[in-house]
């Protein structure tokens, strides 16, 4: 019996909203951005040749064991604490027993009962409405090898002749971070995943990278009807849970897709089976997965390879006191401070130059300026060398140097253009590539006054035109002066010559 | 598998024999005072095993090559005047649970048969450290679980004093390598009794060293709350020299403990135990205790006595549960441990025939691999976790260990050591419990204690019943294996004077 209705015969979406209500809790997995894996020495760097990356260890070889990695318990612990959560002074790793070829002693080490952190929250902000999401627990364990399924139509097991597995990443640690069924909307969900993914970062603790898997995301979603007015809350519904999610976007459309689905299946009076299901982002559609219901026994039990985890107070205080200072106490200081917008933040955010534009500021820029020159020419050449604005070869410092000469009249903005060319090119400073290419705004107004006299006599039309009234035709006039002065004057003041010499200011 | 090198023409007869029952110190000693080279050591343990393995079926594997050059360069060495360990050339025999680079791991089992380790398990780069020569690997029940060794699937071992019989298991291989004169020294595992049943059968002394004393990394895991390797040898001053070789604290096992390594071999030749505290444990006797093996129990603690000991009776209540709690923990441990064996990364592979998936390549290959007692600990395991079980099995089992502690613990305060028969019988016929697990499992009955409380403790050899020798166990609080060494030394040294020779010597000749 297939699940997957087609989504022609689906309610739509504010159909389904109107009579239900979406009840949704998320589990994100984070790769930590360790050295070395989980339980042993070997390298987690992404995108090694396959199985060059492993030991008897994380092979799960007889006879091996694993050491936890303190840096990993370090990383998860600042997790904990940057969501609010309380820090467990004593627990334990348990395995979890099921057979796969991906994973190498065919149980994973994890937690179960006794989680490193638990009961905390985030908060998430949409268009100034806070939400509140309550964090059930975070707990650590090793990542499994990837499976690579061959001769299928679609890598997946279905179809394929025969099966690979990259033991790579088997051992890479993790923290799994679930949530209260805390979120009502898809928008909630992707903003928490936004918001979790730069908590993260901000953490420095995982590069958080969706579309490279350091940061997956299951969602579990259920559906209750809507009470009456006066009436008490439905009962929660059965949940299906959908994994792996590997983008922001791909999170709220598998929510509301998943709405769509178990609504059209309710109105219908069938049930919503508990099961896993994949999002097929093509199709933007959820296809059942195994079925939870007939799904393995884990038996956990306590690991008995590795003492138990007891973190002296003084060791999380350490932590705590030591956090950086996260997003949105940032945002909120940015505002404060620089008189950006929650949008501005937003777009800087996006365009990967927060940071940037932060640094940029501390040298002397002001906050305006550093936000102008780093969204729109430096992401904009990032973006063209198909780089992060992060990579590009100029510092903070020499964008503030030019928004200062830019400011105090020395460059124009075209000028400036040229002495990034020049610092992008590895000739310098800005000033050094000033000197070098002699970019210096020209203050001789002879040189200026000869130009701009060539450039009404050369179009008496539009000259007539500006004297006239049509102040705006004086485009054209400013363009031939800039060239003539191979841009070396500022277009402000040859607007303001020009205008002078006709008349018109 | 078995792989036996021929008798060397160059040795004569008589001189191997002498040779092969010296004593490990005596055979270091005699290398050291340049009176023995270290190859000779090696060829005359390499010719006995020629000479009687066949019928003692102890050996899985003889690397002769690799213990020759490794005893060649213990002779070159000393030649050039570098001053070697206490152990520097004597022959070893290695349990095939332990991993050793160059040398097939199978731990007695199908499913790993032509497995060659890429590592060094800690306890062997610590005897190559030493520059103990490694003969080869020896026999044992498949994944040490047995008291007999007939559950290799090898085949069984047999026991030196009476081939009919067993030599004891899970270290069977161990026990009588060491017994028959292949080796002077052999490492053995123990996770329910499984050095000191076999050394009690045998006539040997082993030691279980306290858990976290000796690294497990290498030591492929039965139960790995419970596993320990340690020493089997004829002498407690030998077990002491092994003890200390392969004692410490390794960081690529978290459960070995970081204290310092107790004095083993002080204590072994201190011979001094007046004023001692000494307790018989009253819960290990009684039914199904051999009335032989009670005699030579009581006459050795007699000894104590007489050497000045204060004996006086213990109860630990709880040690009555102590084998249902194993048969729990150690089954639960071990069905998630040999998980791994999955025809996936290396070992046997049955039924990939292009069209299998991998869930049927593994049911297979572990259906064809693992003999009737790893599958019948693996389905009693898998049980006693399950959801719905977990509290009433594997939960109330760790409470009952956590009791057996305290057991302990209490006794302590108020005795020194505590002392029991190591088995209930002398060593069976072989044959005589396959068919009967429950019955087998009973051998393990006053070993299990301690395993499930971590402990250490040793069987010495208390005499012999009808010709076939048993064994006292002597049991401290953790940590304090320098205790068991204090009482054994003192202990031996009363018997094989009463006796007027050691008890090895009244062996039958093979």
């Amino acid at each position: 019996m297939s699940t997957a209705a087609p989504a022609s015969a689906l309610p739509s979406y504010a159909d389904a909203l109107a009579r239900y209500e979406p009840v949704i809790g998320l589990e994100t997995h984070v790769e930590l951005g360790t050295v070395s894996k989980m339980f042993c020495g070997c390298p987690t760097a992404f995108g090694a040749e396959p199985n060059t990356q492993v030991c008897p260890v994380c092979l799960g070889l007889p006879g091996a064991l694993p050491v936890v990695n303190s840096a990993a318990v370090c990383f998860a612990v600042m997790i904990g604490l940057a969501l609010h959560c309380d820090i467990a002074s004593w627990c334990r790793f348990a395995r979890k027993n099921y057979f796969y070829p991906d994973m190498p002693k065919n149980f994973q080490i994890s937690q179960y009962d006794e989680p490193l952190c638990t009961d905390g929250w985030l908060d998430v902000e949409i268009d100034g409405e806070v939400h509140r999401v309550g964090i059930t627990r975070v707990h650590m364990e090793e990542d499994t090898g990837k499976s690579l399924h061959v001769g299928g139509a679609t890598g997946r097991i279905h179809g394929a002749t025969h099966s690979l597995v990259d033991y790579n990443r088997a051992g890479i640690p993790l923290v799994e971070i679930v949530t209260e069924p805390d979120v009502r909307s898809p928008e909630v969900a992707r903003a928490y995943v936004d918001e979790l993914r730069e908590l993260i970062r901000a953490l420095g603790v995982s590069d958080v990278r969706m579309e490279q898997g350091s940061l997956r995301c299951d969602a579990n979603v259920s559906l209750r009807r809507r009470p009456a007015p006066g009436e008490p809350d439905a009962p929660f519904g059965t949940r299906s849970e959908t994994k792996n999610l590997n983008s922001l976007r791909s999170v709220e459309r598998a929510v509301r897709y998943e709405i769509s689905r178990q609504a059209g299946r309710l109105d219908d009076g069938e049930r919503i089976r508990q099961e896993t299901r994949h999002f097929d982002e093509a199709a933007g559609r959820t296809s059942p997965g195994r079925s939870k219901e007939e799904a393995t026994d884990y038996r956990y039990f306590p690991e008995p390879d590795l003492t138990p985890l007891a973190l002296p107070v003084q060791y999380v205080d350490e932590l705590r006191v030591g956090l950086p200072e996260l997003p949105a106490a940032r945002r909120a200081r940015l505002i404060a401070e620089h008189g950006y917008t929650v949008r501005d933040l937003t777009d800087l955010r996006n365009a990967g130059v927060l940071d940037l534009v932060e640094q940029t500021v501390a040298a002397g820029a002001t906050p305006a300026a550093a936000r102008k020159w780093w969204l729109n020419e430096l992401a904009r050449r990032a973006a063209d060398a198909g780089s992060q604005p992060s990579d590009l070869a100029i510092s903070p410092a020499d964008v503030a140097r030019i928004t200062v000469l830019v400011a105090g009249g020395e460059l124009t903005d075209a000028l400036a253009r040229k002495v990034i060319d020049g610092v992008l090119a590895g000739e310098g400073t800005p000033d050094e590539v000033i000197a070098g290419r002699g970019l210096a705004v020209v203050a001789d107004d002879g040189a200026l006054t000869a130009a701009v006299d060539a450039a009404i006599a050369t179009a008496p039309d539009i000259a007539e035109k500006v004297r006239g009234g049509k102040v705006n035709a004086v485009g054209p006039l400013v363009g031939a002066v800039m060239k003539a002065m191979k841009g070396q004057a500022d277009a402000a003041s040859v607007r303001g010559l020009l205008l002078e010499r006709l008349g018109a200011s | 598998m078995t792989d036996h090198p021929t008798p060397s023409a160059t040795t004569s007869a008589a001189a191997t024999t002498d040779v092969v029952q010296l004593t490990a110190a005596a055979t270091a000693a005699a290398i050291a005072a340049g009176e023995l080279s270290a190859v000779e050591a090696t060829q005359a343990a390499l010719d006995r095993i020629a000479k009687v393995d066949h019928t003692i079926h102890a050996f899985l594997h003889v690397d002769a090559e690799g213990a020759l050059a490794a005893a060649r360069s213990v002779d070159e060495r000393r030649a050039a005047g570098e001053r070697l360990g206490p152990l520097a050339g004597v022959p070893l025999a290695l349990k095939d649970v332990l991993t050793a680079r160059g040398m097939p791991t199978t731990c007695g089992s199908r499913i790993l048969e032509g497995w060659h380790a890429p590592y060094d398990a800690t306890v062997v780069s610590r005897l190559r450290a030493a520059d103990v020569v490694l003969l080869g690997k020896v026999n044992m029940d498949e994944f040490a679980m047995g008291s007999s060794t007939e559950n290799s699937a090898y085949g069984p071992t047999r026991n030196p004093w009476d081939t009919t019989r067993i030599p004891g298991g899970s270290s069977g291989g161990s026990a009588a390598a060491v017994a028959a004169f292949e080796a002077p020294l052999a490492i053995g595992t123990d996770t329910g009794g499984s050095i000191r049943q076999p050394a009690a059968v045998c006539g040997l002394v082993g030691v279980k060293p306290t858990y976290g004393g000796v690294s497990r990394y290498g030591l492929v895991a039965f139960s790995s709350s419970l596993d320990q390797a340690g020493p089997l040898a004829r002498t407690v001053a030998d077990a002491a020299l092994l003890h200390a070789a392969i004692a410490g604290h390794d960081p690529l096992d978290s459960t070995s403990v970081d204290v310092p390594v107790p004095a083993v071999v002080e204590a072994a030749g201190r011979r001094d135990i007046r004023g001692l505290r000494v307790g018989v444990v009253r819960e290990l006797a009684g039914d199904g205790y051999d009335p032989g093996v009670q005699a030579a129990f009581t006459a050795a603690v007699e000894t104590l006595t007489a050497l000045g000991a204060e004996v006086v009776e213990v109860s630990c209540p709880h040690f009555t549960y102590a084998l249902p709690a194993y048969y729990l923990i150690a089954p639960s441990e071990c069905s998630s441990n040999l998980a791994r064996f999955d025809a996936m990364r290396f070992g046997l592979r049955i039924g990939d025939d292009g069209q299998a998936g991998a869930e049927e390549v593994m049911s297979r290959t572990r259906e064809a691999g693992f003999g009737p007692e790893v599958k019948r600990r693996i389905i009693l395991g898998t049980y006693a976790l399950s959801s719905g079980y977990y509290d009433a099995y594997y939960g109330q089992a760790q409470k009952v260990r956590t009791l057996i502690s305290r057991d302990f613990a209490a006794a302590f305060e108020r005795v020194d050591v505590l002392v029991s028969p190591t088995t209930p019988t002398p060593a069976f016929p072989l044959g005589a419990k396959v068919d009967d697990p429950v019955a087998m499992y009973l051998s393990d009955l006053c070993t299990i204690p301690s395993n499930l409380a971590g402990g250490p403790a040793m069987s010495l050899p208390a005499g012999l019943v009808d010709g076939l020798p048993v064994g006292i166990q002597i049991m401290a609080p953790p940590f304090a294996d320098d205790r068991l060494y204090l009482v054994g030394g003192a202990l031996e040294e009363a018997l094989d004077a009463q006796r007027g020779h050691a008890l090895l010597d009244e062996a039958p000749a093979l």
